[in-house]
């Protein structure tokens, strides 16, 4: 039977010719269309966020069982839409100071977008991996948008050679998976496992699956590109870097570890337990020798997506939920980071290095305030967001009796703190250094904004963010 | 209106402290003082809602801390007990914000001093209108901080930052004993709540704890905690040291803070916590006798001091030994009534002695002034009311109140009331005095300032004599007018009398704790009745001299033939928020006191005014010969018994040692071993982790496909294990 039943991912489709469209516009224009073109995009986003939340999340599957829209997915396009729109907010401004000028810069954004709207939605293997490329080459050519700058082209390399492995290591994965189960369908793969019939041959290819994710959610020990290719991409692509992909990868994964693999949960839960533990150890040790600000925020979010992986390992809709709440409140916090990294700007030159910071507090107080504001989230102080965030996800991690993971991610977020304040230090007590330009967009305020909102007003009414991640857990158990 | 009265103040400290640069100094006296006013406005409106109309009411707002079996809500519990201190607290700080604008004018910070007067209203006014403990205690740091922040205000001066310092470590031993206290309530009585405490009290009074072994009564621990930190806040025997040292503070805040408000907080506590205290006999027994020593012994030290400010606080001191031992003996309404026309007396000769210190250029020492009543004439006159109030001289606000908590003291009838009815006395003798010396050593006698000093002395501006105005009508009235409703009948107390019961029946208004008695009704109906039989019996023995003093000023509940009106009247106005056991009512036993009792404090009050006027007026020079005569107990009282010697000797000096020694231990075995070692290890680690990053791409690679392997093999290795 053929399946017209377009209507579940009209977001995507919409975006997809969005994005073709503009980028007819922008070849026939030129570059200068890329003010226009980037609010384009902006005001396509929101339409499809729009779109995302007028259809019924309820469909099922389309395009024969090769995508799904259930609630789970939809809840967390809706995180992916607005971290896009985020994202292409904080670089309009950067790309004209920085000179790197170019039309393709909001389309690969929208192309990256699309493909990561289809991966949470993907319910077979062949159209998982299809969709993980479409984002990851836009990944590949956005790190490496500075053509010429030596920096930016050999992030741009690194990530494409390490990214191009772990892809290797996915389709082989999948290859034995098809090779135990006879099928690429999520349901097949679900129905042999939850059978008792667990070969070996299915395992190391669910084996080498996760380690192509945690590539792509750079967990450690899959994190090394992280730090160089942070450092490395022009500052407004390490944001986007940092805001969206690493949620939808981390979706998917759950997807994965929740649907197909489910019935595996005694094998996957050791190598989540590893690749979280190691995670959370490199992300606050390995931070505190650092000196530069891009580089720091890249060992954070190894760091974070740690604590998130905690909350996996417990194997439970609670444990998805407070992995889900930590994704969504880490995704604010870092755009509200970048949104003042971005902003730090003496003269021509973007300064990242954290004595950079030094005397913030006196010379441009509203960010200094700001990044404090969202430090302290990041270290998990209350009553800041991210203490929320940090307490589920060690309250999963206790219910499931993970006390050694527990206390060894309390440990680390301990340490990791020491950098975090660090910051807060030189921003406040160090005495100050040459003026930062004061010429902060409005756009970039906005998010900034948006982000401080999220993490000082989140004490008042939690409850509104954690239903809506339950809920979104609990779609994915039932079904 | 009790969110106008509570809320306003808050906003006028929020306004005047953050906007404070923007408002300038003009704009934080305007808020704030509108502020206070509003609250004086709408808090005078609930006293006739609440007290006479009978309209007590709880008032949730929000929830607080609800964790498990423990919950916690903000709310204003609103009842005559409380509705009585609202009033005091913002008609005082009303009156003291306005006159500190006419005191504080030449001061660089007046706005944030303003601001702090506002913040320190909310605090008191949120901890007497707290529904539960929790609330109290937020209140009870909240009055405890702004203290601390008012005494240092002047923080150029050394001694003012020790006193502040020394007012808040002081206060920590009492609030530790208060928090303790709060604890053991949830363990006995699950809740903080007070409504479920008072409505558990008469189940869990034989409840015991079991401490090391031994069992101890449960009511009378919780009682005795409590009062720790009521002696803490209220400056009593053990913990008054830091009183006299807080009058390094501004005039204003001596007078709002360290004589009307803060102080009384703690005889609030007891009295709100009355219902419990009931069964805690002991514990009743330990206030009185505190509360009587206090009172001596502060009279004793303030008959030697010399500074005026200082002369005052033992005075306050003093007074509020009379008002606990009122308390010891359950006579709460007593307590009450005293702590109010306290409240306006003492304010008004604080504020007067802040305009005498105004006049004289900055001077406190009695010594140094004398012979300028004529120049400030309407201080003195304010001076002189506040001091016959005082002294217990009809028909001022001191004598009601006075007289009635020394009755009660005689009429419990114990070895403790006696002992601080006799204490009482004497202290009254010496108030007296040493209020008598103040004025006349103050105004009269040959000036002793130096002729610049003299020459300058000019009265005060009209912005600080209207609220001595306002106090003054406090001072001369409050007690006749209130005599009746506070302390006038025998009923007061919402217990198992029959006329309480009866009230249950008609009253909608009833709060739970009565209800609950009413279960009990048809049984102690009849004792009720009979009790009260006595009762109407003792009283109306007395009614020819209760109509005697209504004479004296109070037209309004004059009515001498009715005292079972009278009776009803009572137990209307304090509606259940103080409850007394029928046989501790020493209130309306102290109507039937003998006339000697009831005429002694005032024999006593006159004759220590004319010993002063004797001493120091008549005969100066009898006082040095006097002094040189009793040169061993002149010395021990000038040196306030040498309690800050012995607290130096015993706490302060080991403390210091013991936090040497731990200082030394820490730096060189935990900091060694643990922060800095710590951090040392982590930076390596760190260090290590960089090298690994290598930046080369087979490296990173290398690394990949090592965890991938070895996951893989982890998996092949446990397979193969199993079979």
């Amino acid at each position: 039977m053929i399946d017209f039943n377009l209507v579940p991912l009209m977001p995507e489709i919409f975006l997809a010719i969005t994005a073709m469209g503009l980028l007819i516009v922008g070849a026939f224009q030129g570059n200068c269309t890329l003010r226009v073109i980037s609010w384009f995009g902006v005001g396509a986003l929101c339409l499809a966020l729009f779109m995302l939340t007028r259809i019924d999340w309820h469909l099922g599957a389309v395009l024969n069982n090769m995508f799904e829209l259930d609630t789970f997915s939809a809840i967390v396009k809706v995180f992916i839409i607005i971290g896009l729109v985020a994202s292409l907010a904080l670089s309009v401004r950067y790309l004209f100071d920085e000179n790197i000028v170019r039309f393709e810069f909001p389309i690969l954004i929208l192309l990256a977008g699309v493909g990561m709207l289809l991966m949470v939605s993907a319910t077979h293997f062949l159209s998982l991996y299809v969709a993980l490329e479409l984002q990851s080459l836009s990944l590949y050519v956005l790190a490496a948008f500075r053509r010429t700058g030596l920096r930016s082209s050999e992030a741009g390399v690194k990530y494409f050679t390490l990214g191009a492995l772990s892809s290797g290591m996915l389709l082989f994965g999948i290859s034995l998976i098809y090779g135990a189960v006879g099928g690429l369908a999520f349901d097949d793969v679900a129905m042999v496992a939850a059978a008792g019939d667990v070969s070996p041959l299915l395992i190391v290819g669910m084996v080498f699956v996760i380690s192509a994710l945690a590539f792509k959610v750079s967990a450690a020990p899959f994190h090394m590109w992280t730090p160089d290719v942070y450092q490395g991409a022009p500052s407004a692509v390490t944001a986007f870097f940092a805001i969206v992909p690493k949620l939808a990868a981390m979706a998917l994964l759950i997807k994965l570890l929740m649907g197909p693999f489910y019935a595996m949960a005694l094998q996957w839960g050791q190598v989540l337990y590893a690749l979280a533990l190691l995670s959370t150890v490199v992300g606050a040790f390995a931070a505190l020798v650092q000196d530069n600000v891009k580089r720091l925020m890249a060992y954070s979010s190894i760091g974070n997506m740690g604590y998130a992986m905690i909350g996996l390992v417990a194997a439970s809709p609670a444990g998805v939920s407070a992995t889900l709440l930590y994704l969504v409140l880490y995704m604010f916090m870092t755009a509200g980071a970048f949104a003042i990294i971005l902003s730090m700007r003496r003269g021509d030159l973007q300064v990242l290095n954290i004595s950079d910071f030094a005397g913030l507090s006196q010379t441009r107080p509203f960010l200094a305030y700001g990044f404090a504001i969202i430090l302290f989230s990041m270290s998990g102080i209350p009553p800041m967001a991210g203490f929320f965030g940090k307490l589920v996800v060690f309250e999963a991690a206790m219910e499931a009796e993970l006390y050694v993971l527990g206390t060894i991610g309390v440990v680390s977020s301990v340490i990791a703190a020491f950098y975090y304040l660090r910051l807060i230090k030189v921003m406040f007590f160090d005495p100050p250094e040459d003026a930062i330009n004061d010429d902060t967009p409005f756009a970039r305020y906005v998010v900034l904004g948006v982000s401080l909102a999220m993490v000082t007003f989140f004490i008042f009414k939690p409850a509104g963010l954690m239903d809506l991640m339950d809920s979104a857990a609990q779609s994915l158990f039932i079904s | 209106m009790e969110f106008l009265a509570v809320f306003t103040p808050l906003l006028a400290f929020v306004v005047a402290f953050f906007f404070g640069k923007a408002l300038g100094h003009k704009g934080a006296q305007v808020v704030t003082c509108a502020g206070i006013l509003l609250a004086a406005f709408a808090a005078i409106n609930l006293f006739f809602d609440v007290a006479l109309g009978g309209n007590a009411r709880v008032v949730e707002l929000a929830p607080w801390v609800i964790s498990g079996d423990f919950a916690v809500h903000w709310s204003l519990r609103v009842d005559t007990l409380s509705v009585i201190m609202i009033n005091v607290i913002t008609i005082v700080s009303a009156c003291v914000h306005i006159y500190s604008l006419g005191y504080m004018s030449h001061d660089g910070a007046r706005g944030r001093f303003m601001s702090y007067l506002s913040l320190f209203t909310f605090a008191m006014l949120m901890l007497v209108t707290a529904d539960n403990l929790l609330q109290l205690f937020f209140g009870w740091e909240g009055v405890g901080l702004a203290s601390y922040l008012l005494i240092g205000f002047w923080n150029h001066k050394h001694s003012a930052n020790a006193a502040a310092q020394k007012a808040f470590v002081v206060n920590r031993v009492g609030d530790f004993g208060l928090a303790l206290g709060m604890m053991a309530i949830f363990v006995v009585f699950g809740s903080i709540g007070f409504d479920e405490i008072f409505a558990q009290v008469a189940d869990k009074a034989d409840v015991t704890f079991d401490l090391f072994g031994m069992h101890v009564h449960a009511m009378t621990a919780i009682a005795l905690l409590l009062f720790v930190g009521a002696i803490g806040k209220s400056a009593q025997l053990g913990l008054h040291t830091w009183l006299p040292d807080a009058m390094e503070g501004p005039t204003p805040v001596s007078a709002l803070i360290h004589a009307a408000t803060m102080v009384t907080a703690g005889v609030f506590l007891v009295a709100r916590m009355s219902p419990l205290f009931e069964y805690a006999p002991a514990a009743l027994m330990v206030v009185t006798v505190v509360g009587g020593l206090t009172a001596f012994v502060a009279a004793t030290i303030g008959m030697t001091q010399f500074d005026i400010k200082r002369v005052i606080a033992y005075s306050t001191m003093s007074q509020l030994g009379y008002m606990f031992f009122a308390l010891g003996v359950s006579a709460y309404g007593a307590a009450m009534f005293h702590l109010m026309t306290h409240a306006f007396f003492k304010a008004l000769l604080f504020l007067g002695a802040g305009s005498v210190i105004h006049a004289m250029g900055d001077e406190q020492d009695m010594r140094k002034m004398g012979g300028i009543w004529k120049k400030i004439p309407y201080t003195y006159a304010f001076m002189w009311i506040g001091s016959l109030a005082l002294a217990g001289i009809p028909p001022f606000a001191g004598y009601f109140s006075k007289d009635i908590v020394l009755e009660a003291a005689w009429a419990d009838h114990t070895w403790f009331g006696n002992f601080a009815f006799a204490l009482g006395i004497a202290a009254a003798f010496m108030t007296a005095f040493y209020t008598w010396r103040l004025l006349i050593m103050t105004f009269h006698g040959k000036p002793r300032a130096t002729q610049k000093v003299m020459g300058h002395v000019h009265e005060s501006p009209p912005v600080m004599l209207g609220p001595l105005a306002v106090l003054a009508i406090g001072a001369l009235f409050a007690g006749a007018v209130f005599y009746q409703p506070f302390v006038g009948g025998s009923g007061h107390h919402g217990e198992e009398h029959g006329a309480a019961v009866e009230h249950a029946a008609e009253d909608s208004h009833v709060k739970e704790t009565d209800v609950l008695h009413v279960s009990a009704e048809d049984e102690l109906k009849k004792i009720g009745a009979e009790i009260e039989q006595e009762v109407k019996a003792v009283v109306s023995q007395d009614a020819a001299h209760t109509a005697h003093e209504s004479d004296h000023g109070d037209n309004t509940h004059s009515d001498a033939h009715g005292t079972g009106h009278d009776a009803e009247h009572g137990a209307d106005f304090w509606n259940s928020s103080i409850q007394v056991l029928a046989e501790n009512d020493t209130v309306t036993a102290a109507h039937g006191a003998p006339l000697w009792v009831k005429k002694l404090p005032l024999v006593v009050g006159v004759l220590g005014i004319w010993l002063a006027y004797i001493l120091y007026f008549k005969s100066p020079t009898i006082v040095p010969r006097l002094v040189e005569g009793m040169k061993p107990l002149h010395t021990f009282l000038f040196n306030k018994w040498y309690f800050d010697e012995l607290y130096d000797a015993l706490f302060v000096k080991n403390s210091i040692k013991a936090g040497k020694l731990f200082w030394r231990g820490d730096k060189n075995v935990i900091d060694r071993y643990g922060p800095d070692g710590v951090s040392a290890v982590s930076v390596a680690i760190s260090k290590g982790m960089s090298k690994l990053q290598s930046g080369f791409i087979y490296h990173y690679a290398f690394v990949m496909m090592v965890a991938v392997i070895g996951g893989i093999s982890w998996f092949v290795f446990k397979f193969v294990v199993e079979f």
